[in-house]
């Protein structure tokens, strides 16, 4: 039922080796800096991906000099070293930060030297900052290509959340460049990618960028034998259906009750059944976990149970044993057998709290009408359903969730309804939503059916600005704002909804892109076939394929395959994937996300809080 | 063979000297060279003369005319002289021609008498006027020193970076001194003088009297002195006729030599090899040629013309109306091998590879007393090193063939030193050829390095030969073809007279995607010489769009690289271009460009909506964005206000926005959230508590809370709460207070819209079994099941159930039925089903 390590299965790409390349060109950043005392400003958001890689110590070892760690926030510092060392996100707000900080000094007559490390890279617009706060000239920037953090043996993620809002909302593509080089980096890794395929716009924009930079380091990776054998760039706005779907799978589940964070969870005191809250790293090495990860949720608890039974027994042998067998066991297996035990512990700890949680919020009903929306039947009975879910209060996030689905999946909100639900959500949670339904428009996710489907002359103008981000040419029809979903047109065409037979994906639905990536396309080596999917999807001009005409790739790396997901893309999708490499028999997946998300975080994304 | 010496000349004991004709020269002069300003190149540089200097009419015919000429006399320029008169001609370390003008300006022109910059040696020059000047060499550069009529000296150590130094004054200096040159010690330059029988060093702080240890006596004046090419050794030459050959830091007396000639001598240089012991001094009367050492005798040469001296790194250079001669010290390996009598490993290597190509039986016996020795490979070296040294190819040939010989007769000789002599000589007599004319000779190429030699080809625009090298030297494209090829277009670019189209096409043509060139590079150089529209051309080439827009800014074809930065993806490359249009155009107008292109209008919206909100709001409303300004105001409303009034103002402000944009809803929104500000205040005011930034929803929640039923009911009627809602709301609210009787009362107000399950439920949640029981028989029938269960009461769910005749319901019942208690009821339903399915 799990996922043994089949031995069939490919051998993966050794990640590890962009874990010790950002932790060596970080410390090398930091021994740059020359005076002996220095105290490190840590962006929040930076601080769990550099757990992931270097700890505390490493940091403060004495040739690095770090003497005090900081929290990069919006307080004045309390430091007394001669030097600031600032390791942030490239965004505005935090030069904002280190301007105040940097000015405050200088109005008390304070001399530091001051050094912003920008990870994964330094934008001009931030440079731009610092010059028109005054303080350019009294820093020293410096840039920490940290782009890839191997979040588990096939799981790479850019840790940029910002990444789905900036461009699928804000149109701002300055992330894509990052993505680019970041391929970039793993082609000189792990050799050239052979077969490439995309789908939508960010997607072949990043892979032209890509390109670019290949041509232009021209020869490095010439010649190199390629480990991974395709690589597929797909844009989240793609599919939005899947994502917005609540998960079923364990770990999906996990995510969206707890909030896996850079592959690690904290389990709070009802998990831990003890008074403090646990911090567990999620991943392939946790075996109980490796092996329930992947699995639907109703299996799960029956597998728990197996599994204590089975420990219980291998506990149980004991029994009988002599002296000398008893000492192999202690010396040998105990360790394990406990660990194992802790472990099983934890994730049924974490099932009971996912079941009290579910139940609680009636999840059934839930499920059932995502699955009615998913079905197209019972519209009404579903946009009351939703209703109700509003005028109970019961969640903002999960309200705005199911209002997107519903309109994805019927091609924009009947006007009667999208005025009623949104007169009804603003009411419920505030009228600030306001501009959250105006960012939801934008992107496409919660839209108004037009009369006949053509554009009031108000919408073809914003979404000429809004979208026509690359070069103009683009007609309204394949803007985003104008976009239809044809969800149901391609629903149909590919067999998505199923029935409860083939429960692999999310809730009785199978994610576009395991149809995607499911054979057709590999197997032809074009999205020839889908045509008629691709345009409906209005990726008609986004969908790319590229293939080097000599085949020297061999046919192990011709069974790995990257799936990039650029906005992101959740534990229920990578899951799918995993069953689809296993499914289709000696193919292995490995994925790279700008960020592992989830519905909420979608939506959260796209909420306009108050300040 | 024995002819071969005939050229030597011995000094000394050890030393011998020769002298050889690199050419004869082609130049055609009609003047004599002492009537010329000359200035001749080291590193067999070019020759620059200035005809009639000294005339001051002002007549065109006799204009003093500057040509400059390749070493073996080929002309590469001339020009008639327009500026003022010139003291002094030089050429720098880049060969370009510094020419010193009497009034302190110096003007420097390139190899084709291209002119290129000019500066000045200070002002304090323009009344004194420049009496003389030097060019010198250092580590840095060249540099410039002159002696102004004041008889102050201004030095500038680099020319490339201009830091002019006054030197201190000579004390008691009345007129000008007999003789001076610029020294270079430590990195720092002086200056030595020669004022009677004194001799003075300055340097930048202070001025010293100095003394050469060992001088002869009765001195009285010094008329020539000469430093060496290294800066390391001096030579004074004293109205005695007595020479003084010495350490430059005077400390050190190398010999001296008594000449016997009191006249000034015309020119006086070092000819001395790197590494060698030997000293020497090459003097120049108008006819006579006197190379003077540490020996008792000295070397004379009759000169049949005037000729000019030029010192270099291993020799001297002498050229004359009619030849350009060189004269050095016959270099170790030379020496050995074609000594007279030599016996030598080298000498006899020679020896035997003439006998065997006659085929004599000698070639053996030689061989074999080389090897006897075992001095073959000490041999071999020999005769490669020697072949270096030599001019003619013949002799160079029958060096290396007898190295290539030896080399059969050793195991291991690494190959690369004969490898690397045949290839360097192959470069070497190329550029040594009469039409190029680059008489470099071994050790000063060694010197120059390969890439500098290059430079220089390129900068006489031999391309063909440069790329040649390159290519026979297999040298990395980066460095040697592309880098010629990128020059080529540079140059090519120049050309006036040929269209623009031509010049991009050929250039595209030669160049193609070379790796290494840099099309914007081109680019700029074409720019430079105003040819804007090639450079746009020329641009089109570039792949790197980074590399394009910086250039095409500076063109001030703004919009253009706007375009390609978009084109490129780099958004920071798009940013650099905003921020120029910015500043460059008016608000207006940056507006209108950044409404053309959306990529460009987010991305500069972004950064407005973290630093620049003002703009953000012109941004929308230049584009009659209303939907947008809408939001805006509302953000702001929330951000910016603090106050209620400012907060509503904002708000209507936004009203007004969507109302343009049609959007009705919006603006509908918006103004009953301005109601509802507005209300929130009052309620706080009279009912204390905190109300505002609530939901309607919740402000409602609060007021039942609170007890204010009848308040939270006008609301809801106010702001037309559905029914629905507004019985969840009281429910959920009632439910919180425990106000079982309120809930009563509520629920029998009117029927319920939402049916009465959710009133059990909530009971149940409140764990109020009782209460909830009062609700579950009101409940639907379609729910009652559900509702039984909820309060427990198993056995009527099932009653109903069966009644229904509903499997699900049935179903759901069963799996409540837990245990003994319950066990009648499961019976029942089994009947009920077996009944049903008997049916």
């Amino acid at each position: 039922m799990a996922f043994p390590h089949r031995p069939d299965a490919p051998e993966l790409p050794d990640f590890s080796m962009l874990k010790r390349l950002a932790r060596d060109q970080l410390i090398y950043l930091l021994e740059q800096v020359t005076s002996w005392k220095k105290d490190l400003f840590i962006e929040a958001d930076l601080m769990s991906p550099l757990d992931r890689i270097a700890n505390v110590s490493i940091l403060k070892r004495n040739q690095h000099e770090v003497d005090k760690l900081y929290k990069v926030e919006n307080k004045p510092a309390l430091s007394s070293s001669e030097q600031l060392c600032f390791l942030v996100r490239p965004r505005i707000k935090n030069m904002r930060y280190i301007a105040s900080l940097v000015n405050a000094d200088k109005v008390a007559g304070r001399t530091r030297k001051y050094k912003v490390i920008f990870s994964p890279q330094k934008f001009y617009a931030c440079e731009m900052v610092l010059e028109e706060e005054g303080i350019y000239g009294d820093v020293s920037c410096d840039e920490w290509a940290f782009s890839l953090l191997p979040l588990d043996v096939d799981l790479l993620s850019m840790e940029l959340p910002e990444f789905f809002r900036d461009y699928f909302l804000e149109g701002d593509q300055r992330w894509i460049n990052t993505v680019a080089q970041a391929l970039h980096l793993l082609s000189t890794l792990y050799g050239p990618f052979p077969n490439c395929y995309g789908i939508g716009r960010c997607a072949k924009m990043a892979y032209e960028l890509w390109r670019k930079l290949e041509e232009e380091e021209d020869g490095e990776t010439k010649g190199r034998r390629p480990e991974i054998g395709h690589i597929f760039l797909l844009d989240r706005d793609v599919d939005f259906v899947t994502a917005l779907c609540s998960q079923v799978v364990y770990e999906g589940l996990v995510d969206d009750t707890f909030r896996i964070k850079c592959g690690s969870v904290d389990f709070g005191p009802e998990v831990t059944s003890s008074d403090k809250s646990l911090k567990v790293l999620l991943n392939a090495e946790d075996k109980v976990f490796h092996e329930i990860r992947n699995e639907h949720f109703s299996n799960v608890f029956g597998f728990l149970s197996q599994k204590a039974r089975n420990l219980q027994a291998q506990y149980d042998r004991r029994r009988g044993m002599d002296i000398k067998q008893m000492k192999n066991f202690v010396s040998q297996e105990l360790k394990g057998l406990k660990q194992e035990h802790r472990l099983l512990s934890l994730h049924i700890g974490a099932c009971e709290s996912i079941m009290k949680k579910k139940t609680k919020q009636d999840f059934q009903e839930l499920i059932k009408t995502e699955h009615a929306l998913l079905e197209g039947f019972n519209i009404r009975e579903s946009t009351s359903y939703i209703e109700e879910h509003i005028d109970r209060q019961v969640s903002p996030i999960e309200s705005l969730r199911l209002m997107c689905l519903l309109s994805i999946t019927e091609n924009g909100l009947i006007p009667k309804d999208y005025r009623s639900l949104k007169t009804q959500y603003l009411q419920s949670y505030g009228p600030e939503h306001l501009l959250t339904f105006s960012n939801l428009r934008r992107a496409g996710l919660l839209t108004e059916q037009g009369p006949g489907d053509t554009l009031t002359a108000v919408e073809s103008k914003v979404s000429k600005l809004v979208t026509d981000k690359a070069a103009g040419k683009i007609t309204d029809a394949f803007s985003s704002l104008a976009k239809r979903s044809n969800f149901r047109a391609i629903s149909k065409k590919l067999n998505l909804v199923c029935g409860t037979g083939m429960v692999r994906g999310v809730g009785g639905f199978i994610p576009l892109w395991s149809t995607f990536l499911g054979g057709n396309v590999l197997e032809r080596r074009s999205w020839q076939g889908l045509d008629e999917v691709v345009r409906l999807l209005n990726c008609g001009d986004f969908a790319f394929t590229d293939m080097t005409k000599e085949d020297k790739a061999s046919s192990e790396s011709l069974r790995l395959i990257l799936v990039v997901f650029l906005g992101g893309c959740t534990f229920s999708e990578i899951s799918a994937l995993r069953f689809l490499g296993r499914e289709k028999g000696k193919r292995e997946f490995i994925f790279l996300t700008t960020a592992v998300t989830n519905s909420a975080r979608l939506m959260e994304a796209m909420s306009e809080v108050k300040a | 063979m024995d002819c071969y010496t005939a050229n030597w000349n011995p000094l000394g004991d050890s030393a011998f000297y020769r002298k050889y004709e690199l050419y004869s020269m082609d130049w055609d002069l009609k003047e004599e060279l002492r009537d010329c300003l000359v200035a001749a190149a080291p590193y067999g540089g070019p020759i620059a003369l200035l005809r009639n200097p000294w005339r001051k009419e002002k007549a065109a015919s006799v204009r003093p005319v500057l040509d400059i000429y390749s070493a073996s006399g080929m002309p590469l320029a001339s020009l008639l002289w327009k500026s003022g008169p010139v003291v002094s001609l030089g050429w720098s370390a880049e060969e370009e021609l510094l020419c010193v003008q009497e009034d302190g300006a110096v003007l420097v022109y390139g190899l084709h008498g291209d002119f290129r910059r000019h500066f000045s040696m200070g002002n304090e020059v323009l009344q004194n006027r420049v009496l003389d000047a030097r060019i010198f060499h250092t580590e840095f550069g060249s540099g410039v020193a002159i002696l102004t009529g004041a008889h102050r000296f201004t030095l500038s150590a680099n020319v490339g970076d201009l830091k002019l130094r006054r030197m201190p004054e000579v004390p008691g200096l009345q007129s000008a001194p007999s003789c001076w040159t610029a020294l270079c010690q430590d990195r720092v330059a002086h200056i030595l003088l020669a004022v009677g029988p004194d001799l003075y060093l300055l340097d930048h702080a202070a001025c010293s009297t100095v003394t050469p240890p060992g001088l002869a006596p009765g001195v009285s004046s010094f008329l020539q002195m000469a430093v060496s090419f290294t800066y390391r050794h001096l030579a004074l030459f004293t109205d005695t006729g007595y020479i003084w050959m010495g350490t430059a830091s005077l400390k050190e007396k190398l010999c001296e030599f008594n000449c016997n000639i009191r006249a000034a001598p015309k020119q006086m240089v070092w000819c001395s090899r790197p590494r060698s012991k030997e000293r020497a001094v090459v003097v120049a009367w108008e006819r006579r040629l006197m190379v003077v050492g540490d020996a008792p005798e000295s070397i004379q040469f009759v000169l049949d013309e005037d000729s000019y001296l030029v010192p270099e790194l291993d020799g001297v250079r002498i050229f004359s109306r009619s030849t350009h001669e060189f004269l050095h010290e016959v270099p170790a390996a030379s020496e050995e091998i074609f000594k007279i009598a030599s016996m030598a490993p080298g000498a006899l290597l020679l020896e035997a590879q003439k006998e065997y190509e006659k085929e004599s039986q000698k070639a053996d016996e030689y061989l074999r007393e080389i090897q006897e020795l075992g001095q073959l490979t000490q041999a071999v070296q020999q005769c490669i090193e020697a072949a270096g040294h030599e001019h003619q190819p013949d002799m160079q040939k029958s060096l290396l063939r007898a190295a290539s010989f030896g080399k059969c007769f050793l195991d291991r000789f690494p190959p690369d030193s004969f490898v690397r002599m045949c290839q360097d000589l192959r470069v070497l007599n190329a550029v040594r050829d009469y039409h190029i004319g680059i008489p470099l000779t071994y050790s000063q190429y060694k010197q120059l390095t390969i890439q500098v030699l290059l430079d220089r080809l390129v900068l006489r625009r031999l391309y063909p030969l440069a790329i040649q090298i390159c290519e026979y030297l297999r040298l990395p494209e980066v460095q040697g073809v592309s880098r010629i090829l990128a020059h080529w277009a540079c140059y090519k670019v120049q050309q006036k007279d040929v269209s623009d189209e031509d010049v991009a096409r050929a250039i595209n043509q030669k160049l193609g995607d070379t790796p290494g060139v840099s099309y914007s590079d081109i680019a700029a150089r074409a720019y430079g010489c105003g040819r804007t529209e090639l450079a746009i051309k020329l641009l089109e080439y570039e792949p790197r769009s980074g590399e394009q827009v910086p250039l095409l800014l500076k063109m001030k074809r703004s919009k253009l690289a706007l375009s390609k930065a978009i084109e490129s993806g780099d958004t920071d490359l798009v940013f650099t271009v905003l921020l120029h249009l910015k500043n460059e155009l008016n608000r207006g107008d940056f507006f209108m460009t950044l409404r053309n292109q959306p990529m460009a209008l987010s991305l500069y919206r972004q950064f407005c909506k973290h630093q620049e909100l003002e703009t953000l709001k012109d941004l929308y409303n230049q584009d009659d964005n209303h939907q947008e300004l809408g939001s805006f105001h509302i953000r702001a409303s929330y951000a910016a206000e603090e106050r209620i009034e400012g907060r509503v103002a904002a708000l209507q402000t936004a009203a007004d926005a969507f109302y343009k944009a049609k959007n009705e809803f919006a603006a509908k929104a918006t103004e009953d959230q301005m109601r509802l500000l507005r209300l929130q205040r009052r309620l706080e005011d009279e009912l204390g508590g905190q109300f505002l930034d609530l939901s309607l929803h919740d402000t409602v929640t609060t007021l039942i809370l609170g007890g204010h039923n009848k308040r939270a009911e006008q609301l809801a009627r106010d702001f037309r709460i559905p029914d629905k809602r507004l019985w969840w709301l009281k429910l959920t609210a009632l439910a919180d207070l425990e106000d079982w009787e309120e809930l009563e009362k509520f629920s029998k107000s009117k029927k319920s819209p939402i049916g009465y399950l959710p009133f059990v439920e909530i009971c149940i949640k409140q764990h109020n079994k009782y209460e909830a029981k009062k609700y579950a028989s009101r409940v639907g029938p379609e729910q009652k099941v559900k509702a039984l269960l909820l309060v427990g009461d198993v056995a009527q769910a099932a009653d109903v159930a069966i009644e229904h005749r509903n499997e699900a319901e049935l179903s759901l019942v069963l799996s409540h039925c837990t245990g003994a208690t319950d066990g009648a009821t499961a019976d029942k339903i089994q009947r009920a089903r077996a009944q049903a399915q008997k049916k």
